[in-house]
């Protein structure tokens, strides 16, 4: 799998970049705007997925090994649960706005305002980015593993599945 | 009203070709068509959040089921389908279908009133694409909208109830992801299956 033509490339190695910026955008406006972290995240997770199409896979595993990505995964969930703990210690009750009640009330309708939910926001765009890219990368991971199998049962059918490649 | 009637015909057609249809690429477009439709369905019922997830999910969604279709041999299904498998599908997708008819039946906003007045406990499923605040005085969605800005200082009130109000919810959702991406990373990766290997 070495990636797709010249103009794909190309095109990707433009677009990548758009798509990204989009997915933070959405994730950090999600409490002004439609979106939130589950839309955002999952907006930076096609962004490497259109990587892994154009440039091939090898091209992703040396900018984002899986390793990283499953770290940014378990930092995600750390964090969401984190401030839902921190709202036990300061509010007094799991999961209460405690930013918004009492130290950071900001301006309705500004970036910095509604206290913990920007926050959740981010924790969750990181964790579900991570965790969908780790997906579509281990089932690429997967299959690859399973047609390196099949020349070796049946070399007819290995022949012809390289051929096609 | 008539852009729902129209969208969806269009999904109850791409389903059925979905269904129907001998290639498997086939198949997974009409797939895709359904949720392309179902994300414009949400935008025109003004729920722009649930759209914007809808289409980046189905997006990526289509990206795995192409993958998949095409790095096979095979792209056609061969072999017909068992008459009584058929049949039973058919009777419990008529009778989910009659029972849905029923509960959404229409009823005008009088009926529904005088409706009240006699059993005050009685509460009516609103009209399709009617929010249910319009039909329910005491529903909680109403609570949400009125004190929502004030409460949590959030403009975008799907964002105050998701991750404030009703932030638990997220919780279980974000801990059901986890929890499917490690299972998922345990059972597929390649260095277990080497080391298994290896001794034979």
């Amino acid at each position: 799998m070495r990636g797709m033509t010249v103009i794909v490339k190309t095109i990707a190695s433009w677009v990548k970049v758009l798509i990204f910026v989009f997915g933070i955008y959405i994730i950090l406006f999600g409490h002004l705007t439609p979106g939130g972290g589950f839309a955002g995240g999952v907006i930076l997770a096609s962004s490497y997925v259109l990587l892994m199409l154009a440039f091939g896979r090898e091209f992703v595993q040396e900018n984002l090994p899986s390793a990283a990505a499953s770290r940014l995964d378990c930092l995600g969930a750390f964090l969401f649960a984190m401030i839902a703990t921190l709202g036990l210690a300061f509010g007094g009750s799991f999961f209460v706005n405690y930013l918004y009640q009492k130290y950071l009330p900001g301006e309705p309708l500004h970036l910095v305002s509604a206290g913990t939910i920007p926050l959740s926001n981010i924790a969750i765009g990181l964790k579900v980015g991570a965790s969908l890219f780790l997906v579509i990368f281990t089932l690429s991971v997967f299959c690859k593993d399973l047609r390196c199998k099949e020349p070796e049962a049946d070399s007819e059918i290995g022949t012809s599945a390289g051929e096609k490649e | 009203m008539a852009i729902f009637y129209i969208l969806l015909i269009f999904m109850i057609i791409a389903a059925i070709i979905a269904v129907e249809t001998k290639d498997l690429l086939s198949s997974v477009i009409c797939i895709g068509a359904i949720g392309f439709g179902a994300s414009l369905m949400f935008l025109f019922l003004r729920a722009p959040d649930i759209a914007i997830t809808q289409i980046v999910v189905e997006v990526l969604g289509l990206i795995i089921l192409i993958r998949a279709t095409i790095s096979r041999d095979l792209t056609f299904i061969s072999g017909d389908r068992e008459f009584f498998g058929t049949v039973v599908s058919v009777v419990i997708i008529a009778v989910i279908f009659l029972s849905g008819m029923k509960a959404l039946e229409t009823k005008s906003f009088h009926e529904i009133q005088e409706t009240r007045q006699l059993h005050p406990q009685a509460v009516a499923l609103p009209d399709f694409g009617t929010p249910i605040y319009d039909v329910t005085p005491g529903a909680a969605s109403q609570k949400y909208i009125q004190e929502g800005l004030e409460k949590t200082g959030a403009a975008n009130l799907v964002a105050s109830v998701i991750l404030d109000f009703r932030a638990y919810d997220t919780l279980g959702e974000a801990t059901v992801l986890f929890t499917s991406i490690i299972g998922a990373t345990v059972i597929l990766r390649i260095r277990s299956k080497k080391l298994l290997e290896e001794p034979e």
